[in-house]
């Protein structure tokens, strides 16, 4: 809020002190580097990417999105990626919820989150080939439920759905837990004490007291754990059947553009994957909205 | 803390426990299975090898020519570091340090190549960059690799530059230092620890990023990743064992990053730090 007399103070000033007024002067420049890097590196090839998407090697600008919404070979991609992502999402997410309540009262989490770390920094390509000598049908995990008896012949876990599946919960369960963690332990232990005081049971304290003040949280996990699992596409390629039901839309966008050689089908299909994934994120944050908005710490006001 | 002793709750602590239990046993299985393989002889039905030998180790090394991947990661990596921490710092300096108009659009800016698919943007900046012959070579890797961590560098450095207090460089100022100086002898050491823990989890994150490099490399500026990625792919060409070997000397490139870089952060900090810049 500027006030008139302010106002005409700083009409007054050379050019350099009103920009320093409202913020920007040598130190705001210091901005710059960085922010150009993004542009010609981030934004400016997207937008490209929208530019050649609409330029296609044949046809009206639009050639490129009817070819792809045409062929069911090619849109029949997006239901498998949502197929593998939102499941393995919802699985990851109630898995994490119920983990993080119990870790968030440890007094030594540090060696359980650093063990849970690994998967999400060694990346998908090791837990790809790791996974292919655990579930194959020699590997351990067959092994264990024969000797158990819990079943009779070796199940089929690689080159499927299922493999990519497991590949998507070994590495995206950790992130979705340590980000939920993040939230939990940032509500303050004394909004649940009183509750109990007042006499609230254990599931009663969940519903009514920490479920309402993580769903911001919760909502944001869901975004961030459904991008990784919408952008899978090693352990798609490498643990499940690329040409078939994990044809994921990251590999038909791979293929148009490395493999035909057709950089504009390539683009046209990675702007489906980005508003595909838009859509699902911003369903996810309108339902957000419906809940309860405010401070999670137990300060008055 | 509250203490329920019901059996319903004495129940569902157990299966709670029962679930972390049972994703680390996998989990484990399927980094140890890695490990084991890489040492066998021959592994063919059994619960464990028939016998363990390390020369799987020279033949991936030989084979893949892993000198020439590895030189080449590192230096890709690294270059990505330094570049990164020169951009991602001073951006992070003027974020913290002043309040402008559109403020909250340079932070969407940076916060955006961190939310969206690699591949999305990765695809056309290939193209952009095949355009302008910069495709599989050096450079080229670098650039692409740049934008996941320059906003990374950023996102993590604006709460540790916004903790030191302003009054300590308008002190320096009042005792005549330069902006040099300044940076050098005042802010560059107070800074150190969340530096250093920005700089290694970009190592880190660099070394394990597929998507990008994948789509930009050649033959001669893959790094370990990546080779790791065509090995398996084209499985059957080389030993089993021999990949895995490989796999090895990845994690273990990998893992001596994170295990420095976990004395600065906590692991909560990798995922949820970068993530959610806007509570800060």
């Amino acid at each position: 809020m500027t006030s008139l007399s302010h106002a005409g103070v700083v009409g007054r000033l050379s050019l350099r002190r009103r920009l320093a007024v409202a913020g920007i002067d040598g130190t705001t420049l210091l901005l710059l580097p960085g922010l150009i890097v993004i542009f010609a590196l981030f934004v400016y090839p997207f937008l490209f990417g929208l530019y050649d998407s609409l330029v296609p090697k044949e046809g009206a600008w639009y050639a490129n999105y009817q070819k792809f919404f045409s062929d069911p070979f090619e849109y029949n991609t997006i239901w498998a990626t949502l197929w593998l992502a939102v499941p393995v999402t919802i699985v990851n997410l109630l898995l994490a919820i119920p983990v993080a309540f119990r870790v968030r009262l440890m007094r030594r989490q540090r060696l359980l989150t650093t063990i849970l770390v690994l998967p999400v920094t060694l990346g998908t390509v090791l837990v790809a080939e790791g996974l292919l000598n655990f579930l194959g049908p020699q590997g351990w995990f067959n092994r264990v439920l024969l000797t158990a008896h819990m079943i009779h012949a070796p199940l089929r876990l690689t080159n499927n759905y299922w493999g990519v599946f497991a590949s998507l919960v070994i590495t995206g369960f950790p992130f979705s837990f340590l980000l939920t963690l993040s939230y939990v332990t940032g509500i303050d232990p004394a909004i649940e004490q009183s509750a109990a005081t007042l006499g609230a049971k254990a599931w009663q304290r969940f519903v009514r007291i920490f479920l309402p003040l993580l769903v911001p949280g919760l909502a944001v996990t869901f975004c961030l754990s459904f991008v990784q699992a919408f952008s899978v596409f090693p352990s798609a390629v490498l643990l499940g059947a690329p040409a078939g039901p994990t044809r994921v839309i990251s590999i038909a966008a791979y293929h148009a553009a490395f493999e035909q050689y057709d950089h504009s089908m390539g683009a046209a299909i990675a702007m489906i994957m980005a508003a595909v994934q838009l859509v699902v994120v911003a369903v996810v944050l309108g339902l957000r909205q419906l809940f309860y908005r405010g401070s999670a710490s137990g300060t008055k006001g | 803390m509250i203490r329920d002793r019901s059996i319903g709750s004495r129940l569902w602590r157990f299966a709670v426990w029962a679930i972390v239990g049972l994703f680390l046993l996998n989990l484990l299985g399927v980094i140890a299975s890695v490990i084991v393989n890489s040492f066998a002889t021959r592994w063919l039905g059994t619960w464990l090898p028939a016998g363990f030998t390390a020369n799987w180790y020279a033949d991936a090394w030989k084979g893949f020519q892993l000198q020439d991947v590895v030189l080449v990661t590192f230096e890709i990596a690294f270059t990505v570091v330094v570049i990164s921490a020169l951009l991602g710092v001073t951006t992070a300096y003027a974020l913290a340090r002043r309040d402008f108009p559109g403020k909250r659009m340079v932070i969407l800016v940076f916060l955006l190549p961190l939310l969206v698919p690699p591949l999305t943007y990765g695809i056309p900046l290939a193209t952009l960059l095949y355009q302008l012959g910069l495709g599989s070579t050096f450079w080229g890797v670098v650039l692409v690799n740049l934008v996941p961590s320059v906003p990374f560098v950023v996102l993590v450095m604006i709460p540790f530059i916004e903790q030191i207090d302003p009054r300590i460089e308008a002190a320096a100022r009042v005792f005549g230092a330069s902006t040099t100086s300044l940076f050098a002898r005042i802010l560059f050491p107070l800074l150190i620890p969340g530096l250093l823990a920005a700089l290694l989890l970009v190592l880190v994150r660099t070394l394990a990023m597929f998507e990008l490099t994948f789509l930009v490399a050649g033959p001669s500026t893959q790094t370990l990743v990546v080779a790791l990625y065509y090995s398996v792919f084209a499985s059957g060409v080389r030993a089993g064992q021999s990949i895995d070997a490989m796999a090895v000397i990845y994690m273990i490139t990998t893992l001596v990053w994170l295990v420095l870089a976990l004395q600065f952060v906590s692991p909560t900090q990798i995922v949820a730090r970068a993530k959610q810049p806007s509570q800060h």
